[in-house]
This record gives structure tokens, sequence and C-alpha cells, in this order.
């Protein structure tokens, strides 16, 4: 277990972490402001994978492509919230979680019936391909690279529009009174698709990126979906930050988990012993993460409100 | 009042008995389950199509018989096979049962369509207690035994001389089935044995710790989605032209679609593959991609089987579908025109089948550019490990 | 009083299904309505901590398993009393449901929701791996719970039974929420900090709801094993938590009658859905049609479907 070894395995869950915050952003965001429990949200995320793959086969641009899976979830995503959801926002948590619910089942089935069930493909244009020499001798996926540096440049500029511009503020002052800011004046339907389908493009972001590595079929949005939720809950509902830090403790844990959990118990346990419980443990592990983080603290890491 | 009328309806069925002397019964009923929902639903596709394939090709009359094949949706749920299963006996009252992918399903429903004294014919799931101590008078496998496959790639490996073997699965019991089957037939050094969470999807960690270890050749068994996302960050690690990787149930013609190029080069192990020379393969073949655009699997290979090893039964007892007795004397010898070539049925009712190294190549001819093509012979006439503990008598 | 006549009429209707289906020589119903049943006993038992008492637990699926392990596992072993298994599986049921309500209950909202997730996964997880008991492949139970007096294999005695059980399990609901203990229970729901005023902790309460909830669900998970004769830690799968959770929200929470007719409404229509025939593409699209209907049933059946019957929340 070489030094050289452990940075790359870190690289690796940096990685994983930044695909679950370009998700949890946009789940938290809705979560926090409109207090809205969106499970389609991965539903989202499929279509923009989607978009993605069927435009830049089509035009044979992947930039065209990835310019249509931000943009096509981001209508998509405001779609859904001024037909669908838009009437739940007073409503129960849990009317809110059944009728998303009913959204994942039409979105998978209609995906379904439009591109059939198979996996489909998804090109990778050439300058994206390859390697880069990280330092002696360790070479890295360079689209797993530019993964990791769009991941953080979304991070940043999601900082920069909160804390920074007036759109941001509004986010702000929505999630903490929305009476007071609708009493200002300000048109808070609006404020509200908007955000929605802020956090739906954001969810589009990563289809686009995940239809190069996961496989892009009907029902994806499911696999990825309760490790969201796992994140968000760790970094503390409605916060960015919550969820940036969230995504990266996640990430790196669960790959740290893999990688290294089987040697270390079989340091200290017989090998048949380590066998069995390493990939079972390392299965569980980000859920005994947040079992311990909510022991400790019952309302994630940076609680948004109060 | 009634007497009349019951007597004239008794002459129109003599009658009509007499007109179709062959046939003692007018209509035939398959009952095929199968997940046709959900991600899983592109395997139950494959095999519903080649279903269909085998109809036209009988002439929408199996065993002579007019036939209705009742598709059912168990929705990858042992509770909902089970209900379909029943929904099928009771409610469409199928003559006789087919199809079923996965082991646990399998396990669940066999017992209530032989416990109703039907005919299951398994078109995939290979489970080892239906093939061990649980064999079944009624129950009969178009498909193989789960060990079987790993078992092929083994003797391969064994074979070729590979010193040293890297081996990843999900970590439940096919997968630890898969690496058992291996074990049994390669006697190598497997420096690593790693089995990875059900339903992974970024398989970086575990492609950085095998790149360290630089071993001469890598197992995996990744069915479905996973295999797609690890075969692709495999390549796109830059792993496929230096370390070879061997797999069974990974790379199949539900993937390739998906993989295209970076399927190239793998290697699997397998008793059927679209390039196989039978002349009934060729013939589902061509017409298959002809009809639906797409090359088969062996999911669907199986299932087409499994329809015309019913053909052949209804066939033999005259379309008496009743005679379940005579039926299962039917099927045991196997007497068709199989997709594989001749084979027989071994005590458990599974094929005793050869089985083959597969390689995928790129193939302008197939509708996905890419192709399996077989390689070499690996088993001749290979019985399953669990027959022994089969006490059928035939 | 409509409640009543709902009853009346349900029960009626329910006891009458098995001769009926018999006669008309469809004794398929039977068994669906079986397994609809034995999830409206986990639904009812969800409704009890869910609709009482607040407590969104997304992980009722793990007392479906460890209830289903219990019997399986004595069967495994050749053990049949079906005394000696349900009293365990009831029995370990409740004591899991001991030690995740008393970390979970600690939290609230989407955090307790995650928390329960997390604990039905690690079991699910540890499930899938143990190989002794068949991992994901599960096992098949050679024979179904054995009782004296009755036959469990006889489709029809089974079907009464399982209705009895939840006749049962809605009473002892109805009894307990409108109990004194039931009383403090939906008191804490509707108001914690007046609750602690008044003097007394939510925390115990609640965490009494919860283990009787489990409880409870381990006796459907009992139920279901020996419906399907088959175990499977699929049983334990979070998609599960999520459908008993539909079947309450959808029925209507926090009422008597909303578990037991959701779980009717969801599992008819998936099946009837399913089964469509003509056009064809909807038997095999079928969530297509499913998904909007959840939609549309949220947004227009405000209180669920226990709503259409019941003109206040009086349960």
């Amino acid at each position: 277990m070489t030094l050289a070894l452990v940075f790359e395995q870190l690289l690796n869950g940096v990685q994983l972490g930044v695909m679950l915050f370009l998700l949890a952003a946009g789940l938290t965001l809705v979560l926090g402001i409109m207090n809205m429990v969106n499970l389609a949200h991965g539903a989202l995320y499929m279509v923009g994978a989607y978009f993605a793959i069927t435009v830049s086969q089509w035009s044979g641009s992947y930039l065209l492509g990835a310019a249509a899976a931000l943009v096509g979830t981001l209508v998509v995503g405001m779609l859904v919230e001024v037909i669908a959801l838009r009437t739940l926002y007073q409503r129960d948590h849990l009317d809110q979680v059944l009728a998303t619910f009913g959204l994942i089942l039409f979105f998978n089935e209609l995906m379904a019936i439009l591109f059939g069930r198979f996996a489909l493909f998804a090109s990778l244009p050439s300058y994206l391909q390859g390697h880069i020499e990280l330092f002696a001798g360790i070479r890295y996926p360079l689209y797993r690279a530019v993964v990791i540096i769009v991941g953080l440049l979304t991070a940043i500029i999601l900082w920069y529009v909160v804390t920074r511009t007036r759109l941001g503020m509004l986010i702000r002052a929505g999630a903490s009174n929305r009476t007071m800011v609708a009493a200002l004046g300000i048109n808070i339907r609006l404020l509200y698709t908007v955000v929605f389908g802020f956090g739906a493009a954001l969810a589009g972001l990563a289809g686009l990126m995940a239809g190069q590595i996961y496989t892009v079929q009907p029902g994806m949005g499911e696999l990825i979906l309760i490790q969201v939720f796992v994140v968000i809950v760790i970094g503390g509902i409605g916060s960015i930050r919550g969820a940036l830090v969230g995504a990266l403790i996640v990430g790196v844990v669960d790959t740290l988990g893999r990688a290294f959990l089987k040697p270390m118990l079989g340091a200290i346990l017989p090998p048949i012993a380590a066998d069995t419980a390493a990939p079972a443990l390392a299965s569980m592990l980000i859920y005994l993460l947040m079992a311990l983080v909510l022991a400790l603290k019952p309302a994630g890491l940076f609680p948004a409100r109060g | 009042m009634i007497k009349p009328f019951r007597s004239a309806l008794v002459l129109a069925v003599v009658a009509l008995a007499f007109a179709f002397p062959a046939s003692a019964q007018q209509k035939l009923k398959i009952g095929f389950i199968t997940t046709l929902s959900g991600p899983q639903g592109v395997i139950g596709k494959h095999m519903k199509d080649s279903v269909e394939m085998a109809l036209e090709h009988l002439g929408g009359k199996v065993g002579g018989l007019p036939t209705e094949v009742v598709y059912g949706d168990d929705q990858f749920k042992p509770d909902v096979g089970v209900q379909v299963a029943q929904q099928m006996l009771q409610r469409d009252q199928v003559d006789i049962m087919s199809g079923i992918i996965w082991s646990n399903v399998m396990m669940a429903t066999v017992p209530v369509v032989t416990g109703a004294g039907k005919i299951m014919v398994g078109t995939n799931a290979g489970a080892s207690p239906l093939a061990g101590s649980q064999c079944n008078e009624l129950y009969f496998s178009t498909s193989w035994n789960n060990d079987q496959s790993p078992e092929a790639m083994g003797k391969f490996l064994q074979d070729s001389g590979i010193k040293e073997l890297y081996v990843l699965a999900p970590n439940y019991q096919a997968g630890k089935d898969m690496v058992a089957g291996l074990k049994r037939f390669y006697k190598g050094n497997i420096i690593e044995e790693l089995y990875t969470k059900m339903g992974q999807l970024d398989y970086q960690a575990e492609i950085t710790a095998l790149r360290a270890k630089n071993p001469k050749a890598v197992f995996i068994f990744y069915p479905g989605g996973m295999g797609i996302q690890f075969i692709r960050q495999y390549v796109q690690a830059g792993l496929r032209d230096q370390i070879p990787l061997y797999s069974v149930f990974t790379v199949d013609e539900t993937s390739i679609p998906a993989l295209k190029d970076a399927a190239v080069g793998q290697y699997e192990a397998r008793f059927w593959s679209a390039d196989i020379d039978v002349p009934a393969s060729k013939k589902y073949v061509a017409d298959f991609r002809k009809k639906f655009g797409y090359t088969p699997s062996f999911y669907g290979a199986q299932s087409y089987d499994g329809i015309m090893l019913i053909d052949s039964a209804v066939k033999a007892v005259k379309g008496n579908v009743k005679d379940t007795k005579g039926m299962v004397a039917a099927m045991r010898k196997a007497n068709y025109n199989s997709i594989r070539g001749p084979y027989k049925f071994n005590v458990n009712h599974h094929p005793i089948q050869d089985f083959y190294l597969l390689k995928a190549v790129k193939d302008s001819k197939a509708p996905e550019g890419v192709a399996m093509r077989i390689e070499k012979k690996v088993f001749e006439d290979h019985k399953d490990a669990y027959y022994q503990d089969c006490k059928m008598k035939w | 009083m409509r409640n009543a006549v709902f009853w009346a009429i349900a029960i009626a209707a329910l006891a009458a299904l098995p001769p009926v289906a018999q006669a008309l020589g469809q004794g398929f119903y039977i068994d669906l309505v079986r397994r609809i049943m034995i999830f409206a006993i986990a639904a009812v038992s969800l409704n009890l901590i869910l609709g009482y008492g607040g407590m969104v637990s997304f992980g009722h699926a793990a007392y479906l398993g460890v209830g289903g392990y219990a019997v399986a596992i004595f069967a495994f072993y050749g053990v049949n009393s079906g005394p000696l298994q349900w009293a365990v599986a009831i029995g370990a049921s409740a004591l899991v449901a001991l030690a995740i309500g008393a970390v979970s209950i600690r939290t609230s909202g989407l955090y307790f929701i995650m928390i329960t997730l997390a604990f039905t996964q690690m079991l699910y997880y540890l499930g899938i791996s143990i190989e002794e008991y068949g991992g994901d492949d599960g096992i098949r139970l050679k024979s179904r719970s054995q009782f004296p007096l009755l036959d469990l294999n006889d489709g029809v005695q089974f079907y009464y039974v399982i209705l009895v059980l939840l006749l049962g399990c809605v009473y002892l609901v109805h009894r307990i929420v409108n109990s004194r203990f039931g009383m403090a229970l939906r008191a804490a729901k509707s108001n914690e900090a007046r609750a602690l005023a008044i003097g007394f902790s939510p925390y115990r309460y609640r965490l009494t709801a919860f283990v009787i909830a489990g409880a409870m669900g381990g006796l459907s998970g009992a139920l279901l094993v020996n419906h399907t004769n088959f175990l499977t830690p699929d049983y334990m799968h979070w998609t599960r938590s999520g459908e008993i959770m539909f079947m309450v929200i959808l029925g209507g929470m926090g009422t008597s009658v909303g578990p037991v007719l959701g779980s009717f409404a969801l599992l008819l229509l998936e099946d009837i859905l399913a089964n469509w025939r003509d056009p064809r593409w909807i038997g095999e699209h079928w969530q297509v049609i499913l998904g909007p209907l959840l939609v549309l049933a949220v947004i227009f059946f405000r209180r669920g479907l226990a709503g259409l019957f019941q003109k206040n929340d009086a349960s």
C-alpha cells in the first residue's frame, strides 16, 4: 500500500463525491427552499443523460449534446414544477414523496417507450479520452479529471450565485421567510419555478457526465438516489456547503472502504472472516457513517436553519 | 327444457372431435413469465421477442395446436412471480409454463407450477438446488446450471496455463457460485478474490487496486448494468490492452449495444453464440435480426429453444397435453432441432451440452457492429456438478 | 358511522370471497387477496407510527424481513411449529425495532426517514451476504408453519387466518390509538413542545409505538414467507419499504380504513394494469399509467382514499 496508491484512491473518492454533489446540490436547494421532497430528482438526472446522448448522436457534437442536457432538463424540470408539483408545496412531505414516486414511474417508463430498455451507448469525444500523468507514474483517466474540475467549478459558481447575487439573496430570503419575501412584492411562484428548473439542470449536468461512466438506462436515477439522500442528510438539509462536504465525505469514505477495508480487516481477522465481513461492511459503510453523524448531530453537519 | 340443448352440445362436441381426430384439444395456452418492467426488462424483451419468433417459425401452432402465449411480468420479485404463476394456472388455465430469468423467482415459482401438476420449462435461471436435491419430474431447463459457464472459463484458463488470476464479482449468491464454479477447474493462483456491492456504479477504486497488483489476467462476473459500468471504466483506465479480461454473463447481446468498441477483445464462456454452426440457430438468428433489427442473446436463444422443446412434446402426445406423463417422457428425449445442436438431458432434466470460449470482435454484418465469435470448444457434453444429488429415476 | 358501514361491507366481502371465487372457478383471487391482506397488515402497523405517531419510517420492510427470516430459519432446521416460529418472528422484530427506534427517534423529519432507511439497508446487505441461508437466492420452505387444528397448506384456511389477523391488527391499532397511550402519542405528534410542557416525554411513547409496529410488521413477514413458501432478502429492499409507505399515504394516513384501502388500491391497480391485454402495450408499460394516477391521487384526494369515506378525522 504505497502513498501514491492511497493518493489515487483519494482522488477516486473525490471524483465520486463530485458526482454525488451535483445531484445533491439540486436536491438540497429544492428541499431547503421549497420544503419539497423530490424523489423524482433521479429521474431528471436520467432525462439529462438521455438528452445528452440522443442529441450528441444526432448532431455528432458532444458539446451540443451537453447544452441539450442542461437546457432540456431545465425545461423539463420547470414543466414538471408547473404541471404537477406546484400544488404540493403546502402539503405534507409524504404527499410529495408519493407524488414524486409516481413521477419516477412515469419518466422511467416513458424513456423505455421512447428509447427501449436497452442501455444506451455514449461516445466520448477524442479530446476527452486518454490519460494525464499526475506524478511519478500515476496515470489518471482524463475524463475523470474533467469530472472533478467541472464539479468543483459548479460548486464555486453555486456558492457565488447563492451568496453574491440578487437571485441568491432572494433564494436565501425565500428559504428563511417566504411570506415576507412575497409581501415585498417578489413573485415567489416564479422564483420557485426558476429554482426548481435550476436544480433540475444541475441533475442534468450530472446525468450528462454519468453517461460516459455509468449505464444509461431507464431506472438509472434510483440507483444513485439513495446515496444522494445520504449525502444531504449528512451535510444538513438545505445547505449547499453541507452538500459539498457531505458528498466529498461519502465519496471518499465509500471509496477508501472498498479499497482498503479488506486488507485492513485481513490484518486483524482470520482470512475467511475478513473475506465475508469486508464486502458486507463496505456496502454498509455509508449508512453506518450516516447513523453515526445523526447520532452526534441530529440535523447534519451544517444545519441550514436555526 | 335444458336437455335438448345439452344433447345438441354433446353432439356438436363429438362431431368436432371426429372432425379433428388427431387433436384431443383445440388450443394450447403457454404461460411465459419473465421480467418486462424496470431496468431488467431488457432481458425480458429478448426472451419475449424470441418466443414470438418461435411462434412465427411454427406458424402459430405449437405441437400442431393453435397457440396463445400469456406473458407475465414478475417485476424481478419472487412473490410477484408466485402470484403471476397462480394467476396463469387458475385464471388463464394455461397448459404449460415457461420462462423466468432469476434464480430466486424460479425457486419460489417452480413448486407452484409443479404442485398444480403442470410442466415448467425454465429458459434461463440455473439455480443449483433445482439441478440437485430439489430437482423435479415436471421441471425442465433449456439453459444451464449457474456454475457451468464459469467452469468452462476455469477450464480454459487452466488449459491455457494462466498462472495467476484476479477475481471480481458482486457480493451475492450468484457471484459466489460463479467463483466456486471457476475454482472447480482453475487450479492456478488466485491472487485476489474481491466481492463488491450489489448494483455498484463506480469501480474506479477496484480498478486502481487491481492495477497496483498488476495481475496476469482478470476474471469478472458482472451481469447487466454492473458489467457495462465495469468494462467501460476498465477500458477508460487503459487496461484493455494491458491485462486480458475474462468474464461470464457480463458481455452479451444485451450489453454490447451499450459497450460497442469497449467490448472488443472481451472473452466469455457460454454454451451458445449467435455464430454457432447449427442450422436451427442460423435460421433463428437470421430471421430474428430481420424481424427485430438486433442480434438475439442467449437469453432469447434459450427461450426460443424452450418453445421448440414444448412443440416436440406436444407433437409426441398428439396434442393431448393433459397427458403429462407422456409429455415428460417426450421432453426427456430432447427430440427436436435445438439451437445448440443435438443434446441429451441429464437425470435432473438439465442439458448435457458443449461449452465454448467466445470473443467479442468487430463484425460489420451484426446490427451492433460488434459480435461474439466462438473461438474454441472448451467442454464436450458437460454435466453440471449437482446432478448426483438429484434422486429422480427414469 | 361511515366507518362502521365501510367495515361491515369490507368484512362481508372479504369473508365471502373464497366461496364465491371457487364457485366461479377463479380460485386465483384467493391467493391475490391473501397477498394483499398480508401487505395490508404491514401497512396497518406502519400507520400506527406514521399516521398517528408522525414517525415516517422508510424502513418498515426490515420487519418483513426479520419476521420472514425467523420463520424460514426454523423451517430450515426442520422446526415447523407455527406458534414457536411466529412468536420468535414477532419477538425478534420487536427487538430489532427497539434497537432501531432507540437510535432513530432522537431525530425527526427527513433525518428520521433516512436513518430508518439506513438501518434497513444494513439488514438487507447483511441478508444477501449470509450464504448459510441462501444469500440473495433465498431459501425455499419445505413446509408451511404447522398449527394444531389448522392447515395453512389449505389455501382457504390460510386465507381466513390472515383475514382474522388483519382485522385483529386493525382493531388493536384502533384500541391503542384511542387509549390514554394513544392520546399521548397523537398529542406528541401534533405538538411536541406542549407534550413536554404537560409533563410527559414523547420519546418513550414513540419508542413503545415503534416497537409495537415492528412486532406487527414481523407478523406480516411471517405470513408473507408462508404465503410464498419462500424467503428472500428482497423482502427488505428499500423499494418494499417505499411500497408499504405508499399504501398508507394513498389510503389515508392516521385513519383506520386508510392502510387497508391503500394496499388494496395499489396492489389491485398493479395487477390490473400489468395484466392489461388490449391494447397490449399497457401490459408492458403499465407503470407509465400508474405513475400519473398516483400523482393525481395525491393532488385530488387530500386525505387519501379514506377521505372519500370519512367526513372528518375521527377514527
